[in-house]
């Protein structure tokens, strides 16, 4: 069990008042599980991530009470030196934008042999620079040994994606933290990076947090999925369970929004409204104002993450009130009719 | 190109005729800025649209369909070919004409927010087009900004805030209203949706194909995404370094493409399905340059199909009617199977 997450909270102390980004989220990823965190712009998952190598930087706080344990050790605890042989060593993170994360000025072969030298301090240059070839070739980069003399600006944007992924992985890390890795990319690239990382996964057995806002991606390549909304985890499924039997009305909603590639010429489902500002989540349920089910009890009473099943959670009250679901306006509504938000 | 190699209408005559379209940048280097290559961007693209059809014009990163886009409305200066809008070839035209023709011809892009400007408020953005065509002024004019942004689900009072106020979703409307407000008949969307969250995509997914019907406009629609296309598209053509290789009705496209590169993209598109992810085609290696595109048919270093032999490498495969309305750019016969 080497990932760990409990009641973890981050708030940014702004002008504007405290943003409580994430808001109390527990997650747990095991070795060989892929576990996609699938949100929304705003909804806190990528400060998740963030936070969880703690980079985040002020205003932004990680709040007491929040646990992240790596194999039993808590992370919130690290001094500074314990904390840098963790971050790439023991937990890797791979970006959306593989060009700001690079550095512009070294080979792409220099920079991967210099994480090595830093957690290996006794590994020689030639070591290093070997190792960081030979990744580059297990990422399936052709001619490996002559792209590493290669700056980043001269590489695809598939290929710097497969540089950022060889750099996270020379250190053979027990956790791969993989925020958006595909977004950026075109759909063929991306096909072939998620296969890739799936690839790396089955060979490696790493435990691998995949933050995205694509469902498709998820369906693709995860065995978990946790849905994020207004800094909470609001679902939590195996990745079968959840797309056959989606539960929270947020969920469920994004699975109807969703383009279809075999729809017809056709209006799509909307979930009316917005997300709520985060320096001022809703009393309740903080998808009411948006949620078609929305009774007395989801303005007053906060839904705890109730078990649908002893290995699905959903943070909705339908949950306990299963019958609500059936009143007037079910979840199927009508593609054509719903002029809701528009 | 022969009229044999043109794709026609759904239904004639033609709003929109794009003839052998050809946009090719110089690349310069040094302080001479000596000619050191072309980029061909768009290489003899060719097509007829219909009024009230919605032309999806899909493809990766420098195939092309943006620069497409903006080559038909003139935004970029054509290398050659012709466009013909209403009878009326738009190369030819001087600038005075041409400005009385944008009246009819706009655009939506991507990021509103960075066309947009950020000192002018929503009302007067939306006005702008009213006050250059003459179209109407003083009350009139103020009118119908309130009309228009009602129109595209935004509220009367928002004239008079700023686009920063606004989320992303928001200015697209906002982009969208503007370009409405000359009473346009054909509208290029260059990738409308795609910084938008699901959400807010599907909303405004749906206020373009109401407008449409409401306006019986014309588009063009860019995008990247397959799925979205799917949703507001008569015909689709799909685009791969500078050439269209596949153009069809859009259910044909989806459910018969021809072209292995088509089937390689849709099956490519992540579905929300766990149990969809087997039959997933991974095209090897990288998009050739578009400076340096690959003799004979553009896709061929990187084609799977099993007939591919060194013809390929020769002849570029010129846009042929494969089956009624079903145009595609490949020598070899299409194979059975379907890929999506």
């Amino acid at each position: 069990m080497p990932l760990l997450i409990r009641n973890f909270r981050t708030s940014f102390y702004t002008d504007e008042g405290v943003a409580r980004a994430v808001d109390g989220v527990s997650l747990t990823v095991s070795p060989g599980e892929t576990l996609g965190v699938v949100g929304e712009s705003g909804c806190g998952k990528s400060v998740t991530a963030l936070s969880i190598l703690r980079l985040v930087r002020p205003p932004g706080k990680i709040e007491p009470g929040s646990t992240i344990e790596l194999d039993g050790q808590d992370v919130l605890a690290l001094d500074d030196a314990a904390l840098r042989h963790v971050r790439g060593n023991r937990i890797a993170m791979v970006f959306q934008e593989p060009m700001t994360a690079l550095n512009p000025v070294l080979t792409v072969g220099e920079q991967i042999a210099e994480v090595v030298r830093v957690h290996e301090p006794r590994a020689s240059r030639q070591e290093a620079w070997d190792r960081a070839v030979d990744m580059l070739d297990r990422m399936g980069i052709p001619g490996a040994a002559d792209r590493a003399h290669h700056y980043p600006h001269e590489l695809s944007g598939g290929t710097r994606q497969r540089v950022m992924i060889a750099m996270a992985l020379v250190m053979n890390p027990a956790v791969l933290i993989a925020d958006e890795p595909t977004t950026a990319l075109d759909v063929t690239v991306q096909a072939q990076i998620l296969e890739l990382l799936a690839d790396l996964q089955r060979r490696l057995g790493m435990a691998v947090l995949l933050i995205t806002h694509d469902l498709g991606v998820v369906a693709g390549v995860a065995t978990r999925v946790a849905v994020m909304y207004a800094g909470e985890i609001v679902e939590e499924a195996s990745v079968g369970d959840f797309f056959a039997r989606p539960h929270h009305p947020y969920a469920t909603g994004l699975l109807h929004a969703m383009p279809r590639l075999g729809a017809r010429r056709e209006r799509l489902e909307v979930i009316p409204g917005a997300v709520p500002s985060p320096t001022a989540w809703p009393d309740g349920c903080r998808f009411r104002a948006r949620c078609q089910f929305a009774w007395e009890r989801c303005a007053t009473e906060h839904p705890p993450l109730y078990h649908v099943t002893s290995e699905h959670t959903s943070r909705c009250h339908l949950a306990v009130e299963p019958e609500r679901r059936g009143s007037a306006n079910g979840p199927q509504r009508s593609r054509l009719g719903d002029r809701a938000s528009v | 190109m022969t009229a044999a190699h043109h794709p026609k209408a759904a239904a004639p005559p033609a709003l929109l005729s794009v003839q052998s379209l050809v946009k090719h940048f110089p690349v310069a280097r040094g302080v001479l800025g000596r000619h050191v290559s072309t980029v061909r961007a768009v290489n003899g693209v060719s097509f007829d649209l219909a009024s009230g059809e919605t032309l999806g014009l899909v493809g990766e990163s420098g195939c092309g369909k943006t620069t497409t886009g903006r080559a038909i409305l003139r935004l970029i200066e054509p290398t050659s070919g012709r466009v013909v809008f209403d009878g009326v070839d738009l190369l030819g035209l001087d600038p005075g004409a041409l400005r009385r023709m944008r009246r009819r011809m706009q655009i939506v892009f991507q990021d509103p927010y960075s066309s947009l400007n950020p000192r002018m408020t929503v009302g007067a953005a939306v006005r702008e087009g009213l006050t250059i065509h003459r179209l109407a002024e003083g009350a009139e004019a103020d009118a119908r900004v309130r009309r228009l942004l009602e129109e595209v689900g935004l509220r009367a009072e928002h004239a008079t805030r700023y686009p920063h106020e606004f989320s992303g979703g928001q200015r697209q409307r906002i982009g969208i209203a503007r370009a409405l407000s000359v009473e346009p008949d054909f509208i290029v969307c260059d990738e409308p949706v795609s910084a938008l969250d699901v959400s807010v995509q599907a909303q405004v997914i749906n206020l373009l194909y109401d407008l449409q019907r409401a306006r019986g406009l014309t588009y063009v629609f860019i995008a990247h995404d397959l799925s979205v296309v799917a949703h507001v598209a008569t015909r689709v053509a799909v685009m791969y370094l500078g050439r269209i290789v596949e153009l069809a009705p859009a259910a044909e496209v989806y459910e018969r493409p021809v072209m292995p590169y088509t089937k390689a993209l849709l099956s490519a598109v992540p579905v929300a399905d766990p149990r969809s992810a087997s039959r997933r085609i991974v095209l090897k290696g990288e998009v050739a340059s578009p400076a340096h595109p690959p003799a004979g048919c553009v896709f061929h270093p990187r084609c799977p199909h099993p007939l591919k032999d060194a013809t390929c490498a020769e002849i570029v495969p010129p846009l042929e009617e494969k089956a009624p309305g079903h145009w595609a750019a490949c020598i070899k016969e299409p194979i059975q199977d379907r890929a999506s």
